[in-house]
C-alpha cells in the first residue's frame, strides 16, 4: 500500500490549516468553505520547503511562503542560530533590493525566531517548528522553461530547412530525430546557403535570435542591477530567474512564438550576501555563466550577451568582467584549500 | 443597525477565532480625550489608535496587525499588549515610546485609524461597533487604499521609515491602480515592518 506523502507540519502561524483539515477526517477533500486553501508545498530542498500561499488574505497578495525546518541531526542551539541567520541573511537581501528598486520578490513577512514547539500529527512528537519566510509571489516562468521552450521552437521551425526535402517529411511526420545534424546552428553566420524559401527562413531566424539577445542581455542587466545594489545571489542559474510577463500582453503576437518578454525578475536569495568586491561579483557570473552552458549548450554561444548586457548596467561592471576571465582559468574557489 | 463603518477582517495564517476589527475616521474632534483614555490605562479603551497620517494603504496597516498578532500568539510581545503591539509594530525602530509617538494618535490627531483584535469571544463586530460609535466623535469613512491615499501623509511616512532616498524608478505606464513608486515604497515599508527587531 502506497501511503500518501505528508509534508512535515507547518510552524506557527499556519499550523492552524493542518489542524482544520485533521479536525474533520469525515470530508477528506474539501474543507470548511470559509476556510482559505492551506499552503501548498511546491518543492522541498535540503535546506527548505517552499509553499505557494497568500498574505493578509486571499486574493490580494499571492506569496511563496519558505520555511527552514529544524534538522534533528543538529544541536539544538546551533541548528536555531543557523537557521536564524540564514533566513535573516535572505530577508534582509530581499527588503533591500526593494528599496533598492531592483526586481525580486519583495519580503513580506519573517519569522526568524522559530523557537514555537510544534505537535507532529503523525507521530505526536513535538518539535521545533523551524524559521519562515513570507514573499511576494511573481508570475511567470524560470527562464530555463522559457529557453527550453525556445529551443524547442526553434528546431521545430528551422531545422527542416537544413535538410533534404525527405527528411523535411519525416519531420513533418512526428519524427523528432535529434542527431547533430537537426541541431540549431547558432553559429549561422557560417552557413549562407539557403535555397528558394530558404531565404525567407534566414530573416526569421535572424528575427528569432535576436528576440533571444534581447532577453540575455536583459537577464546580464538584472544581474547587473543587483551587483550594484551591493548584493551577491550566491547561486545563479536560469532556474533562479522568473521572466515575470508583462501586465499587458500585445495583441496579434506570438503565433506561435515563444514569449520572450516582460521582466527578468530574480528568485531564491537562500545564499545571497552582501559584498561590493569584484570577486565576488565574478564568481556569481562565473556560475551562472557554467549553469547556463550545462542547462542549454544549444544557446550557449549567445552567453556573451549576458555579459553585454552586464556591462552596459552599471559603472564597475568592466572591472568585475576582467577579474570573470581570471575566474575562468582557476575555477570558482580562489583557494586551493577546502 | 449601522455598525457596517466597522469593517471586520480575518487575516489570512491567523486563527479564524482572531479576527480584526477597523474603522477610519476623519475631522476627529475628541483625540485628546480618546488618548487620555488610553494614556490612564482605561481597559474599555484598549485599542490600537493610529495616527492615519502614518498609513499608506491598507496592506500597511493589515501588515502592523499581521506582525503584532503572530508575535503575540508567538509569546514575545515587547509591550502591555496586542494593540499597543500594533501600534509598535508600525515601527521600524525598537524604541516603543518613540513608535507612539510617530504612529499613535495625538491631541491635535483628526485622521484616526482604530484597530481592535478579538483576543476574547466577547470581542466581536457589534461590540465594537457600539463602543465606538458612543466613544469617537468623527465622520467613518471606508478603510479602503483610495481613502488611506487621501489622508497619508507621504513625506512624513518616508521620513519614519529613513526612506527619503528611495529611488523612484521613471513611471512606465499609469495602468494600474498605483504608480511602480507608491509600490516601490509599500513595499519597502512592509519589509521594514517585517524585519524590525532583527538583530
Amino acid at each position: 500500500m502506497i501511503e500518501e506523502y505528508q509534508p512535515p507540519p507547518l510552524p506557527p502561524p499556519f499550523h492552524h490549516h493542518h489542524q482544520h483539515r485533521t479536525q474533520s477526517p469525515a470530508t477528506t477533500t474539501t474543507t470548511t468553505t470559509t476556510t482559505p486553501p492551506p499552503p501548498i508545498l511546491l518543492t522541498q530542498g535540503a535546506e527548505a520547503h517552499l509553499y505557494k500561499t497568500h498574505y493578509l488574505n486571499a486574493t490580494t497578495h499571492p506569496a511563496a511562503l519558505k520555511i527552514r525546518p529544524s534538522k534533528p541531526y543538529r544541536h539544538p542551539v546551533l541548528d536555531r542560530r543557523l537557521t536564524r541567520q540564514r533566513i535573516l541573511q535572505e530577508a534582509r537581501c530581499l527588503a533591500k533590493l526593494v528599496r533598492e528598486g531592483v526586481a525580486v520578490p519583495a519580503l513580506y513577512a519573517v519569522d526568524w525566531e522559530g523557537q514555537t514547539v510544534v505537535v507532529d500529527a503523525a507521530t505526536g512528537e513535538e518539535r521545533y517548528g523551524g524559521a519562515w519566510l513570507l514573499m511576494e509571489w511573481v508570475e511567470g516562468d524560470v527562464v530555463r522553461v522559457v529557453v527550453q521552450a525556445w529551443e524547442r521552437a526553434m528546431l521545430a521551425r528551422f531545422a527542416a530547412d537544413d535538410r533534404s526535402p525527405s527528411s523535411r517529411r519525416r519531420q513533418a511526420d512526428g519524427g523528432s530525430g535529434s542527431g547533430p545534424g537537426s541541431e540549431v546552428q547558432m553559429e549561422v553566420d557560417g552557413h549562407g546557403d539557403h535555397s528558394d524559401h530558404g531565404d525567407n527562413g534566414h530573416v526569421e531566424r535572424k528575427r528569432e535570435e535576436e528576440r533571444m539577445k534581447d532577453l540575455l542581455r536583459r537577464i546580464g542587466a538584472a544581474v547587473g542591477r543587483l551587483h550594484a545594489a551591493g548584493v551577491i545571489h550566491g547561486d545563479l542559474t536560469t532556474s533562479n530567474l522568473i521572466l515575470r510577463p508583462a501586465s499587458s500582453k500585445k495583441e496579434g503576437e506570438g503565433e506561435g512564438e515563444v514569449d520572450l518578454e516582460g521582466e527578468v525578475v530574480l528568485i531564491d536569495f537562500g545564499l545571497a550576501s552582501q559584498s561590493v568586491q569584484d570577486e565576488d561579483r565574478a564568481v556569481d557570473l562565473y556560475v551562472l555563466e557554467r549553469a547556463f552552458g550545462s542547462t542549454h549548450p544549444r544557446t550557449e554561444a549567445f552567453f556573451a550577451e549576458v555579459l553585454d548586457g552586464y556591462r552596459a548596467s552599471y559603472r564597475g561592471a568592466a572591472s568585475v568582467l576582467k577579474r570573470l576571465e581570471e575566474v575562468r582559468l582557476r575555477g570558482r574557489k580562489k583557494s586551493m584549500l577546502g | 443597525m449601522s455598525s457596517s463603518f466597522v469593517e471586520t477582517i480575518e487575516l489570512a495564517h491567523l486563527p479564524p477565532s482572531m479576527p480584526v476589527h477597523v474603522a477610519l475616521y476623519r475631522d476627529v474632534k475628541n483625540a485628546a480625550s480618546l488618548r487620555q483614555q488610553l494614556i490612564s490605562g482605561n481597559a474599555d479603551f484598549e485599542y490600537a489608535f493610529i495616527d492615519a497620517n502614518m498609513v499608506l494603504s491598507r496592506a500597511h496597516a493589515l501588515s502592523a496587525v499581521f506582525r503584532a498578532v503572530n508575535d503575540s500568539i508567538n509569546g514575545r510581545l515587547k509591550s502591555r499588549n496586542v494593540h499597543s503591539e500594533i501600534v509598535f509594530s508600525f515601527s521600524p525602530a525598537n524604541n516603543i515610546a518613540e513608535s507612539f509617538r510617530k504612529f499613535g494618535i495625538a491631541d491635535s490627531t483628526k485622521d484616526l485609524l482604530v484597530i481592535k483584535v478579538s483576543m476574547t469571544p466577547d470581542v466581536t463586530h457589534d461590540s465594537v461597533a457600539t463602543h465606538l460609535s458612543q466613544h469617537v466623535e468623527g465622520s467613518a469613512v471606508p478603510f479602503d487604499d483610495e481613502t488611506l491615499s487621501n489622508i497619508a501623509d507621504v513625506t512624513k511616512i518616508k521620513k519614519a521609515y529613513k526612506l527619503g532616498a528611495l529611488k523612484t524608478p521613471p513611471p512606465t505606464q499609469a495602468n494600474g491602480t498605483q504608480s511602480d513608486g507608491m509600490r516601490q515604497l509599500e513595499l519597502s515599508v512592509l519589509g521594514a515592518i517585517a524585519l524590525r527587531g532583527a538583530t
